[in-house]
């Protein structure tokens, strides 16, 4: 038995086992960036997932038109980022006096004195980050997309991008909204406003887009363009 | 030859590119495929985990001490900490969202704190064994930290939203920037550890087959 793991895991998996390793023979390789176990790349069929059989970190994951998904996807997040920010996101109403919150004021809520560079790092972690992914990810995969291969800087736009992944907190915001909302149930009264809805719907589509990103799958691709 | 002890890329003589999985001789010095810096180990990992996990434990004091909200009604100013607010939150029957608010700001932060001390004093002992929880436990670390700045949005959110000139304002607290500056400084702990060293010793002192033999 080559995998004291195999029983437990229905999907296929690169096979470890013997292998002649020679130094300057190294494509067909892939490291686990998690626990370094070296294994023989035997790709994965559309839909199956390769694991690493020791700390079972997906290795490579394709999924069918990928490239075609993301685009749709960064294109609708982008759409979406615009509205949200534009229509108000909450309004309070108390004792007849009523007052609207966009993204833009939440983000600027620090701004009096000290508090500016939290403010812009609020800014950044709800907006900038957020949106700044999806043009990186944009300029990557519409000419991967439409066979035009890769621009100058696509390698330094998608490592850019991989990079914002945890900095990109839009779905963290939206559940704060929740807690901010029983926070101030009692004080006053609550209104949903159109962003709020939008960035809920935003919040949805970011996740669907994490999720198609096969990293090995992206540099696998962007290396065989730069070549051709 | 154990099989539960798969070769490694270090042990292969190769070193693997943590960003594109793309695996090289040990001596290259960068990624031939996506520029990055390659290292089989970072032998300064674990010093930089130290240094943020100490800044972050630093700046979660002042934290835990200062008014995160500062809320102003018609009769009176009153100032809530984090743990202060979270006791209001259930006297007011809002028992639920006091639980989340203490999770996510008291009970996650802290066992951030304690689990990366373990990590990393799991590598420095060489540690041969639990590889697999501490794996775990370190994509739990991961995962979570970003869920902490929780606590700071909520407090931007209600900053922007209660304006209601004389009638209720509320406003941050010092609070408000330490806790941020906590969160950031963990989350750069957690990223700077080099996971891969949870593995290193496993299968303890005895010394490790050669390449020749496994490769044959």
């Amino acid at each position: 038995m080559a995998n004291p793991f195999r029983h437990r895991y229905k999907r296929p998996r690169i096979p470890w086992g013997k292998m002649d390793i020679s130094a300057t023979q190294t494509d067909d390789l892939i490291a686990c960036p998690n626990c370094d176990v070296l294994y023989r790349i035997k790709a994965p069929a559309r839909g199956e997932r390769a694991r690493c059989g020791r700390c079972h970190e997906v290795l490579i994951t394709p999924r069918l038109g990928a490239e075609g998904r993301i685009i749709a996807l960064a294109l609708a997040v982008l759409i979406l980022t615009i509205g949200a920010l534009s229509f108000p996101f909450l309004t309070i109403r108390a004792a007849g006096v009523s007052h609207s919150a966009s993204i833009f004021s939440a983000a600027a809520a620090f701004s009096g004195g000290p508090f500016f560079l939290l403010s812009f790092a609020v800014l950044c972690l709800i907006v900038l980050v957020p949106v700044g992914r999806v043009l990186l990810l944009l300029y990557v995969f519409v000419p991967l997309a439409r066979g035009r291969g890769v621009g100058p800087l696509t390698k330094q736009a998608f490592t850019l991008a991989e990079r914002m992944r945890p900095w990109s907190m839009a779905e963290i915001f939206a559940i704060g909204c929740a807690v901010a909302l029983v926070k101030v149930a009692d004080l006053a009264e609550i209104a949903f406003g159109p962003a709020f809805w939008m960035f809920a719907l935003l919040t949805l589509l970011v996740v669907a887009q994490d999720s198609l990103i096969c990293r090995w799958t992206i540099w696998d691709a962007l290396d065989k363009e730069a070549e051709a | 030859m154990s099989e539960a002890t798969p070769l490694t890329a270090r042990e292969a003589g190769l070193v693997g590119c943590r960003r594109c999985g793309r695996v090289w001789p040990i001596e290259t010095e960068e990624c031939g495929r996506c520029g990055a810096h390659l290292q089989s180990r970072d032998p300064r990992s674990l010093s930089r985990v130290w240094a943020w996990w100490a800044a972050g434990l630093i700046a979660y004091v002042p934290a835990n001490l200062y008014p995160m909200l500062v809320t102003s009604t018609l009769v009176e100013e009153t100032q809530a900490t984090i743990v202060g607010g979270a006791v209001e939150l259930a006297q007011h029957d809002a028992l639920g969202v006091a639980i989340i608010v203490l999770v996510a700001s008291v009970l996650i932060p802290v066992g951030k704190f304690m689990a990366i001390a373990f990590l990393a004093l799991s590598v420095h002992r060489q540690a041969d064994t639990g590889a697999h929880a501490r794996h775990k436990l370190y994509e739990i670390v991961e995962y979570i930290g970003r869920w902490s700045m929780i606590d700071v949005f909520v407090v931007a959110i209600l900053t922007a939203l209660v304006q209601l000139n004389a009638l209720a304002s509320i406003h941050p607290g010092p609070a408000a920037a330490a806790f941020a500056a906590s969160v950031v400084f963990t989350m750069l702990s957690a990223q700077s550890f080099d996971s891969r060293m949870i593995w290193d010793h496993l299968g303890g002192p005895r010394p490790r087959p050669r390449l020749e033999e496994r490769a044959t």
